[in-house]
């Protein structure tokens, strides 16, 4: 079952009399519960279509479903709604709120986006903030937790209104590999219980060795994808598993 | 709404020496308000204490057209007896008079035997006066505190003048209405402080000898001073009597009374306004410190947080939480400015009340500075000050609220 269909999105920017064509008629499916990987080296479109996806943004061209939801039909505060109840979002930058402490950090999407009662609340950022193995530090501010801890607090934030979907935007970009491991494993541990859709942006081999489905954007234009059987080590050339993209 | 407060709270103790500094701001301001008008407002209320309780009543009745000749003092249009009596029903019926009472002022020669000059006197009956203009009696600087039938008050400066002193006789002569003189001799009965304002300086003798020097077959009268139980009053029942008396006319059509109240009537009336547009001016200059200081700080504020922003936006908060959530902080640094601000206001108001700093003011010396503060009072400045706040932080939340989340996001 399809999760989010996009047909020839295009996104184009512009600024004063330039145009710039980020995305190039890009036709792709994802599935439900599926573990996604987009790569593409830097200024390739990753970040744009994760934007569109996310509902952040609306496609120039084409026609992009999320959830059987039109992105482009969107206005301002419907995709808020939107976001706050389909979609979860992990960013390379951890993006903590620095005045709460993890625990508050967790719930701050239960309070400020689904106004949750406060039991329930409070069950669902306990059972997250140990999924992600962060229990104990959960009267920590951001400025008290390293890269990893603070990664793990929004994944486990990403995660705690239940959300369809999740979008990671280069999620271990500023994290080593011990920590980025450490934080891609309870990430496929939760999918594998919730079913939710995971899609990173990444060009960190250890995460698309991990994906099962990897989409390689180049140029704006989606240049192959591949499905994978997940836990392949990355000493094999990625290139050798492309296959040509899905005709338009 | 409570983790708005929350989130708001904590946000303004992230830099807290900026908050301090900003909340001092504000609390310096209140309290500079709150003092002037304090101050302001106790010199204000005392001086025209003064003026209505020495000599000029809350408000004053005249036949119509007397108080534009008031300066030659024409008996031609004293108040007849039956007109009087119309008036005095009118007063007896309201509720909020306290007391009045019927003036006869005319102009006349003062002299000592030795030398004569121009006196203008009030004919009264000391009762009915000293319960409408109570200071009355105590501006009595040499002499008993009285005024009996045969004696003259006569106003210090005159006595300094004239060498006169309490139990010299003296002469007084005036002409009355028809135009014939007349004389009689009194007793100095005490010399009469000045007071500050029109007829600050008259003379005062009793009414039966008034009637006597004037030859008045009947009593006629030139003036009527009105006291109010409660002066906060004063412009409702000048509205009521003004209406009720305005409906008095004479044979011709005219109306026959003028009703006037102090404001009307003393030239301190324009200090008065003078000092309540100063006090507007400096709250105008709270609102100028109020709005600048927090608009600042919101600026910086929502200057420093675009990525905070924009992660907030991208996980579903709605614009509106964002720009109440910018609101209430402003909003907070405005109440608790206040609040600090109209404590320390009502401490350091009741410091300068214990120091009894006195003053003087024209001829009035010593008087002592009573500053006060109403409750209304601070609630008004506080409430400008938190009106202020949200008014300031509105314009930064609104930028906060429509942000792009992309572009927020990519903010470094």
């Amino acid at each position: 079952m399809e999760l989010i269909a996009g047909e020839n999105v295009s996104k184009v920017y512009r600024s004063g009399e330039v145009s710039v064509n980020a995305l190039k008629g890009v036709t792709f499916s994802i599935e439900k519960g599926a573990f996604v990987s987009i790569v593409g080296p830097s200024g390739s479109g990753k970040t744009t279509l994760l934007n569109l996806i996310g509902c952040l943004d609306k496609p120039s061209g084409g026609r992009l479903l999320v959830a059987g939801t039109d992105v482009a039909s969107l206005g301002r505060a419907d995709s808020a709604v939107f976001r706050g109840s389909h979609i979860g979002f992990i960013f390379q930058s951890f993006n903590l709120i620095p005045v709460l402490t993890a625990y508050e950090n967790v719930e701050y999407p239960l309070i400020m986006v689904q106004n949750v009662a406060a039991a329930q609340r409070r069950e669902q950022v306990q059972d997250l903030l140990e999924a992600v193995g962060m229990s104990d530090q959960q009267q920590k501010r951001p400025d008290q937790l390293s890269g990893g801890q603070k990664q793990r607090v929004a994944i486990a934030r990403a995660l705690v209104t239940r959300p369809e979907l999740v979008l990671a935007d280069e999620p271990t970009a500023n994290l080593d590999h011990d920590t980025a491991m450490g934080i891609i494993r309870p990430m496929k541990s939760i999918r594998e219980e919730s079913r939710t859709t995971f899609v990173f942006s990444t060009h960190d081999l250890r995460i698309i060795d991990e994906a099962e489905r990897i989409y390689r954007i180049e140029d704006g234009r989606l240049e192959g994808s591949r499905a994978q059987e997940g836990g392949r080590g990355h000493d094999e050339s990625v290139a050798d598993r492309w296959q040509e993209p899905p005709p338009v | 709404m409570m983790n708005l407060w929350r989130i708001a709270g904590r946000n303004l103790l992230r830099y807290k020496r900026r908050t301090l500094l900003t909340l001092s701001l504000i609390v310096f301001g209140v309290l500079f308000v709150a003092v002037f008008e304090a101050v302001t407002g106790s010199f204000k209320g005392m001086m025209i204490g003064q003026i209505t309780d020495s000599f000029l009543g809350h408000l004053q009745i005249h036949r119509k057209g007397y108080l534009a000749a008031i300066e030659t003092l024409p008996l031609t249009m004293n108040l007849k007896p039956q007109a009087v009596r119309k008036v005095e029903a009118m007063l007896k019926e309201r509720p909020e008079i306290e007391a009045w009472s019927p003036r006869i002022k005319f102009g006349g020669m003062f002299s000592n035997f030795l030398e004569t000059t121009h006196i203008r006197i009030n004919g009264v009956d000391p009762e009915w006066e000293s319960r409408t203009v109570p200071l009355f009696l105590s501006r009595i600087m040499e002499g008993e505190k009285t005024l009996k039938k045969g004696e003259i008050l006569v106003p210090e400066l005159l006595a300094k003048g004239m060498k006169v002193k309490v139990g010299d006789a003296v002469v007084v002569i005036a002409t009355n209405r028809d135009g014939s003189v007349n004389g009689k001799q009194l007793v100095v009965g005490g010399i009469l402080e000045s007071a500050t304002g029109p007829g600050g300086r008259d003379g005062y003798l009793h009414m039966d000898d008034a009637i006597e020097i004037l030859r008045m077959e009947e009593r006629e009268i030139s003036e009527i001073a009105v006291r109010l139980k409660d002066f906060g009053l004063l412009h409702k029942v000048h509205e009521h009597l003004s209406a009720q008396l305005g409906e008095e006319s004479n044979p011709q059509g005219q109306p026959v009374f003028d009703v006037d109240t102090w404001e009307e009537l003393s030239p301190f009336y324009n200090i008065a306004s003078m000092i309540d547009i100063m006090t507007l001016f400096i709250k105008l200059m709270l609102i100028a410190i109020v709005l600048i200081s927090i608009m600042n700080v919101m600026i910086m504020a929502v200057y420093e947080r675009v990525r905070e922003i924009g992660t907030m936006s991208a996980i579903g908060t709605l614009p509106r939480k964002i720009l109440a959530m910018f609101v209430l902080e402003g909003f907070s640094m405005g109440v608790a400015g206040a609040a600090v601000g109209s404590v320390l206001s009502a401490a350091a108001i009741y410091v300068i009340d214990l120091a009894r700093i006195s003053f003087d003011f024209s001829r009035q010396t010593g008087l002592i500075l009573r500053p006060d503060i109403d409750l209304a009072s601070l609630l008004t400045i506080s409430g400008i000050v938190v009106a202020v706040s949200i008014l300031a932080s509105l314009q930064p939340a609104l930028k906060a609220s429509r942000m792009d989340p992309i572009e927020a996001l990519g903010h470094v």
